[in-house]
């Protein structure tokens, strides 16, 4: 690849995009925290502090100080990566994000895993054989992916292969008798217990995150097989597709070789669209598996008002999100020649 | 000597569709040229495509339809992928379209011959690179890397041709091959195709409904009306068309350096649908 002139002010112009993104989405959050009908002195001090700590809290915060000041101490905090400490924990948020972020990583990029590696090819085949038995089937499927409620579908595959069958782990991330075992160097559960060689936790934890991941797999996968389905449809009705069967090659072929090369970009955009959405918004499944996770952090946090806490997680939904912008981005470049 | 095509009663309808595209085609096609000409849906391409095998859900019926020792009615698919790309192939109108946006030009004229012969891939892009020399691409190097949106229409179309006729078939079907082209690269991808189907005696058909270029680079025309075959002549004879549709179509022709008036426009009459029986 040629680092000319264009490419640069490509590069310099995504720049200053995801900062002027950045800064907005800061802007974003520091209004939350003040519009949110929660009392952050209150809740430090409790119901019935006196007037007088009550205000020296008040003066601690910066609340007296005008609102542009307080943006900039706000500003001054996220650079530096301070942010506060929750309420409800009572520890730092940073380091309760450090333990959340990663079990909900973990499980949703096995569920994306899942998803993508399922719903691409069913897709492929639901367009090839469109209107037919494989598409109509494909099709069912799919819809009941949608339709089915998560939270309803977890509690019973739970069930079945849980309780009844068996076959996996139950709620958490692992079976209570290793908790503890593993010494937590990346909070990641799998990758922490290959790094000690503790297999069996290991195995333990694949256990537990499959029965999730799947579910989460499924209802993420009905949409990337729709989505594929219909960028696939609009690939083969195009002339290159002819060309490519006029040149003798057989229809597995010109699917595989030709057609699908050209869905790849508008495949990565849902898939990492997907992605970011079960790093958000999770909750159902870990409420159900209490999965130590990001989303159920996020919730519980919301609802007793732990402004610190949701103000920083508001963020990183947002910076995740501008991360997979920055990586589909990337995607395009490697996969179609025309926007190089 | 044997005709390269021979087809008879050729009808092909389309699921759902209330009258068939194309109703009782027939003709026969020897090493020569032969242009299809006609208004846009008068099925000229459907024939094309029928022909290729390339219609899956539409209904094709025939007296007969053959192509050398196969018969396109019955062959099994497995037949035809051995006939597509190496015995028969076909020139499509758009370069912007008919290329693989994707794919680099010379690797995409490669795999039309890798498909049909077992070779080292090095063999495979030197065969290319000389067929680019054939169809008059000065730096056949350079142009075998680029991609199809870095090429000009022009080029891009004789990349196409390159990509058609390197397994040297026997039967080469044009649709439309420069309508999409500009006015001044026309001729000259005319000409490149014209030179290389003498040369390798291939049989070609050349669908247009530009009267002029069929005039000048067919030996034969079939005229085609609603799905018809309304007239078939030999293409110098074409100014002495008698169907009242052929004449139709000369008549609205505009002529440089002729009157201003209004061109005459087509008055349809349902007696058009009979063809010509007289000499056909």
């Amino acid at each position: 690849m040629r680092l000319d002139r264009r490419r640069l002010n490509g590069i310099a112009e995504q720049g200053v995009s995801i900062f002027v993104t950045l800064f907005g989405l800061l802007i974003l959050t520091f209004v939350i925290g003040r519009i949110m009908p929660v009392d952050p002195v209150r809740a430090i001090v409790g119901e019935d502090a006196t007037r007088e700590v009550y205000e020296n809290v008040y003066r601690q915060l910066g609340l007296d100080r005008p609102m542009w000041q307080q943006f900039l101490l706000y500003l001054r905090d996220v650079v530096t990566l301070d942010f506060g400490t929750s309420i409800r924990t009572g520890q730092p948020v940073l380091q309760d994000i450090a333990r959340v972020l990663p079990a909900t990583i973990e499980l949703a990029t096995f569920a994306i895993i899942i998803g993508a590696g399922l719903g691409t090819p069913l897709g492929v085949i639901a367009a090839v054989n469109k209107d037919r038995w494989p598409d109509q089937l494909i099709r069912v499927i799919s819809l009941m992916g949608h339709s089915m409620p998560i939270f309803w579908t977890g509690m019973i595959a739970l069930l079945i292969f849980y309780a009844n069958l068996g076959w996996v782990g139950g709620s958490g991330r692992m079976s209570q008798f290793y908790i503890g075992m593993v010494p937590e160097r990346t909070n990641f559960l799998l990758i922490d217990s290959a790094l000690a060689g503790e297999w069996e936790v290991f195995r333990s934890a694949i256990n537990h995150i499959i029965l999730p991941a799947a579910l989460l797999g499924y209802s993420s996968s009905a949409y990337i097989t729709r989505m594929t389905r219909s960028f696939m449809l609009d690939q083969l009705g195009q002339e290159y597709v002819t060309t490519a069967r006029v040149k003798g090659l057989s229809r597995r072929q010109t699917v595989w070789r030709h057609a699908f090369g050209n869905i790849r970009v508008q495949l990565v955009t849902i898939v990492a669209l997907a992605y970011g959405a079960l790093l958000e918004g999770a909750v159902l499944i870990e409420t159900v598996f209490a999965w130590p996770g990001f989303g159920q952090y996020l919730t519980s946090n919301l609802l007793i008002g732990d402004m610190n806490a949701v103000m920083t997680c508001v963020l990183i939904v947002g910076v995740i999100f501008i991360g997979l912008n920055i990586l589909s981005d990337i995607l395009y470049r490697v996969f179609d020649p025309r926007t190089r | 000597m044997d005709p390269v095509l021979d087809i008879q009663r050729l009808s092909i309808r389309y699921p759902g569709a209330l009258a068939p595209a194309v109703r009782d085609v027939s003709f026969t096609l020897g090493r020569e040229r032969l242009g299809i000409v006609g208004e846009s849906g008068s099925g000229k391409s459907t024939v094309g495509r029928a022909i290729m095998r390339l219609l899956d859900t539409a209904e094709i019926t025939a007296d007969r339809m053959q192509f050398e020792e196969v018969d396109l009615l019955n062959a099994p698919e497995k037949q035809m992928l051995d006939v597509r790309g190496k015995r028969m192939s076909m020139i499509l109108q758009d370069p912007k379209f008919s290329l693989n946006p994707i794919q680099r030009c010379g690797h995409q004229i490669a795999e039309a011959y890798r498909t049909h012969v077992r070779c080292s891939k090095a063999e495979a892009k030197a065969r290319a690179i000389a067929m680019l020399e054939q169809v008059h691409i000065r730096d056949p190097e350079r142009v075998y890397d680029l991609y199809p949106h870095e090429v000009s229409g022009g080029m891009g179309q004789r990349v196409m041709i390159a990509m058609m006729l390197l397994t040297s078939p026997d039967l080469v079907i044009a649709d439309e091959p420069t309508s999409a082209l500009d006015v001044t690269v026309r001729l000259q991808v005319l000409r490149i195709l014209d030179g290389l189907v003498r040369d390798k005696g291939i049989g070609l058909i050349m669908i247009s409904h530009d009267l002029n270029l069929v005039r000048a680079f067919c030996d034969r025309v079939l005229i085609m009306y609603a799905g018809r075959v309304v007239e078939t002549l030999d293409a110098r004879d074409l100014d002495n068309a008698r169907h009242p549709y052929s004449r139709g179509l000369l008549a609205a022709q505009p002529r440089i350096g002729g009157s201003r008036e209004p061109l005459p426009v087509l008055a349809r009459q349902d007696s058009w649908l009979e063809p010509l029986e007289a000499d056909a």
